[in-house]
């Protein structure tokens, strides 16, 4: 399936709510548990890329506004 | 950017980039964000002025690149009165959590729709007060613990939680009212339609408009952000019922 | 032109402040100087504006705070109770540095005490009167022609200064009618670039706040008032001196008894007592300086401060005269005005005891 959109998620600004990982219809967000940022929290990332579908749920729940959304143009 | 895609979302640039003191999931960020889409959106960020409150969004104006004033803890009304008499076309909103508009400045809260200010509430409803330390508020739930209702919110000692849309909906001058989530994406974008519709009467100057949140507080409820939720829609809505309680009569175009 | 009339003191207030250029008032009902606004409200649809009845006291100073802080010249008045109800907001406006004007007509307290004229708000007036460390320019008239004069200056000494600036008035200036010049309405035109009137791209956003969080930044913060402080310190101290000049006996007084201890002194000199009067009309800041030299002079025995309360201005006396000469004290309270006999009675006493 051709990949439709992708999210950018700042590894920064996230403070690891997993908000955008409970409402992404595609479950293609998750958390790493494995790593933290510079504020010692896990942050979420685009895990599966090509699941992603570009629908802003997750920029629309995110509190900090850390994620850009990014939407394949039209041949 | 990947070749071949738009950039559809990014955060709002009247939104500063410093980064926010609230919690994990915390709404106050989300309305923050919303707010300033909003701002930026209907372009009106050289005509806003905004009054932060005292609570954990004391700091609001640290975030928010428009003109502010901090009020005195439940003065945000009063306050918001007075810089929209003096500068009746700039598009003026308070920002206040449960203790200030609804305890410690019910009068001044309740005056401002009585007279129809022609400015926008936003209220914070997280039924906590959160930056104190998750003491009781006036909107504390029946039977919800707190460190100053440790056995929970008890009516007979101190009364029901305030429901304050549907108070200030009685009022013939308040224009539109409405509670609004940030509960699920869905929620989240009808919120954002309410505090734009609100902004938008206020510009046509038909009185004042109250937007409340439905809020979460997942550090003073002693829960995970996703917890919160569930509390929200379990505990919150059932009481404090999402919706429009008051908006202009339509008129036809 | 200047405009002669016979005015009530507290509509002469509001008819300065109209020719001062007043862009809003908010204020609450309180005896006895609920004439203010209601000759505002009579006379405003000549005029553009803002007037808005609160519905409390601490509504109307933080609408005072708004409408300042957005870049008006504004004002309210009120009486002792309702100026304590002040006192939360005007600690923040002295800390966000916002120019307004305020008036107490002060009535005799505490509680809820009397509506008959008092001065028993010294203290408060000129201590800062809330919480932390500030004060406010306060100016004392004692006369109607006074209210109108200073109502303009304490606008442009709230401008100038960026603070809150005062007119400490009492309940019977503020309803006793006199002689008055008005002076010519002044066209206002605000230039104050840090007001919140919507951020333009061409500067930053401007903030109005009183929170300084951090210990290091709230000193600073503190630092910069007090600097303002001592600017107005040095250049707006002011006070008036009637036969002073080669006075034995000074009576300290303000407002409304120095008008009765001017009429003492009178009587005094009329016996042959060698009386001065020392009036200090802004009472903060208080003109420390000119009554230490007064202290000075061989020839002055001892001062005697008059006031309608229990001796509050007294002490700002006693630090200026700094020990060098005894400083008595006779007041009135309850809203009681004593007369120039009781005064000079008072004198006598004092002269008598002396060693």
């Amino acid at each position: 399936m051709p990949q439709k959109g992708y999210v950018e998620i700042s590894v920064e600004g996230c403070k690891g709510c997993n908000l955008c990982v409970l409402h992404c219809p595609t479950n293609c967000l998750a958390l790493n548990t494995k790593d933290t940022n510079s504020y010692g929290l896990h942050y979420a990332y685009l895990a599966e890329e090509d699941k992603c579908i570009a629908c802003m749920n997750c920029s629309v729940i995110c509190p900090d506004a850390a994620i850009t959304v990014y939407k394949k143009m039209a041949a | 950017m990947k070749e071949g895609y738009e950039l559809i979302y990014k955060r709002p640039e009247s939104l500063l980039q410093t980064r926010m003191h609230y919690c994990p999931g915390c709404f106050h960020s989300t309305t923050h964000k919303i707010l300033m889409e909003v701002v930026d959106e209907l372009g009106i960020k050289e005509k806003t002025v905004g009054v932060c409150p005292v609570g954990c969004s004391v700091f609001a104006y640290d975030y928010l690149d428009v003109d502010m004033q901090e009020a005195a803890h439940g003065r945000a009304a009063a306050v918001a009165t007075g810089i929209k008499r003096i500068l009746p076309d700039r598009v003026v909103f308070s920002y206040q959590g449960d203790g200030d508009l609804a305890a410690i400045g019910t009068a001044e809260t309740l005056h401002a729709c009585n007279r129809g200010e022609n400015f926008t509430f936003i209220f914070i409803n997280n039924g906590i007060y959160g930056m104190t330390g998750g003491q009781m508020a006036p909107t504390t739930l029946e039977g919800q613990k707190t460190s100053t209702s440790p056995y929970g919110r008890d009516p007979e000692k101190v009364g029901l939680p305030l429901k304050m849309c549907e108070i200030v909906s009685q009022f013939k001058r308040v224009a539109f009212v409405q509670r609004v989530s940030f509960n699920t994406p869905a929620n989240a974008r009808k919120a954002k339609k309410a505090i734009k519709t609100a902004f938008e009467i206020q510009m046509k100057k038909l009185g004042t408009t109250f937007i409340e949140v439905a809020s979460n507080c997942p550090s003073q409820w002693k829960c995970t952000p996703e917890e919160s939720l569930d509390w929200l829609t379990n505990h919150v809505f059932p009481y404090y019922p999402l919706g429009v309680f008051k908006e202009p009569p339509k008129t036809k175009e | 032109m200047v405009e002669t009339k016979l005015m009530k003191g507290n509509e002469a207030l509001a008819e300065a402040a109209i020719r001062s250029g007043l862009q809003a008032y908010f204020g609450y009902p309180i005896t006895p100087q609920s004439e203010v606004i209601e000759y505002l409200a009579r006379e405003e649809p000549k005029y553009n504006y803002v007037l808005l009845q609160a519905e409390s006291e601490v509504a109307a100073v933080n609408m005072l705070y708004g409408s300042g802080g957005a870049g008006g010249r504004v004002m309210t008045t009120t009486s002792s109770p309702g100026f304590s109800l002040m006192q939360e907001g005007i600690s923040y406006i002295a800390c966000a540095e916002i120019p307004c004007v305020f008036a107490n007509i002060v009535r005799g307290g505490p509680g809820l005490g009397t509506i008959q004229p008092s001065q028993s708000d010294y203290n408060q007036a000129t201590k800062g009167g809330g919480h932390g460390d500030y004060n406010i320019i306060v100016l004392v008239p004692n006369s109607v022609q006074e209210m109108v004069d200073h109502c303009r200056l304490a606008f442009e000494l709230a401008d100038k200064y960026r603070t809150p600036a005062m007119l400490l008035s009492d309940g019977a200036i503020g309803q006793m009618m006199e002689k008055v010049n008005l002076p010519e309405p002044i066209e206002y035109k605000p230039n104050k670039p840090w007001a919140t009137t919507g951020k333009t791209p061409d500067r930053e956003r401007n903030i109005l706040t009183s929170l300084y969080i951090k210990s290091e930044t709230m000193e600073e913060k503190n630092k910069i008032l007090q600097e303002k402080y001592k600017q107005i310190i040095a250049n707006e101290i002011r006070f008036d001196e009637y036969k002073t000049d080669d006075a034995e006996i000074i009576i300290t007084s303000f407002g409304l008894t120095s008008r009765i201890a001017k009429k003492t002194v009178d009587i005094g000199r009329e016996e042959g007592m060698k009386l001065g009067l020392f009036r200090p009309i802004t009472v903060w800041p208080f003109p420390t300086k000119a009554l230490a030299e007064i202290a000075s002079r061989p020839q002055v025995k001892f001062f005697i401060s008059v006031e309608m309360n229990a001796g509050q201005m007294v002490e700002d006396v006693k630090l200026a005269v700094c020990g060098q000469k005894s400083v008595h004290f006779y007041g009135r309270m309850g809203g009681i005005v004593p007369t120039p006999d009781e005064i000079l009675d008072v004198i006598k006493e004092k002269e008598a005891g002396r060693d």
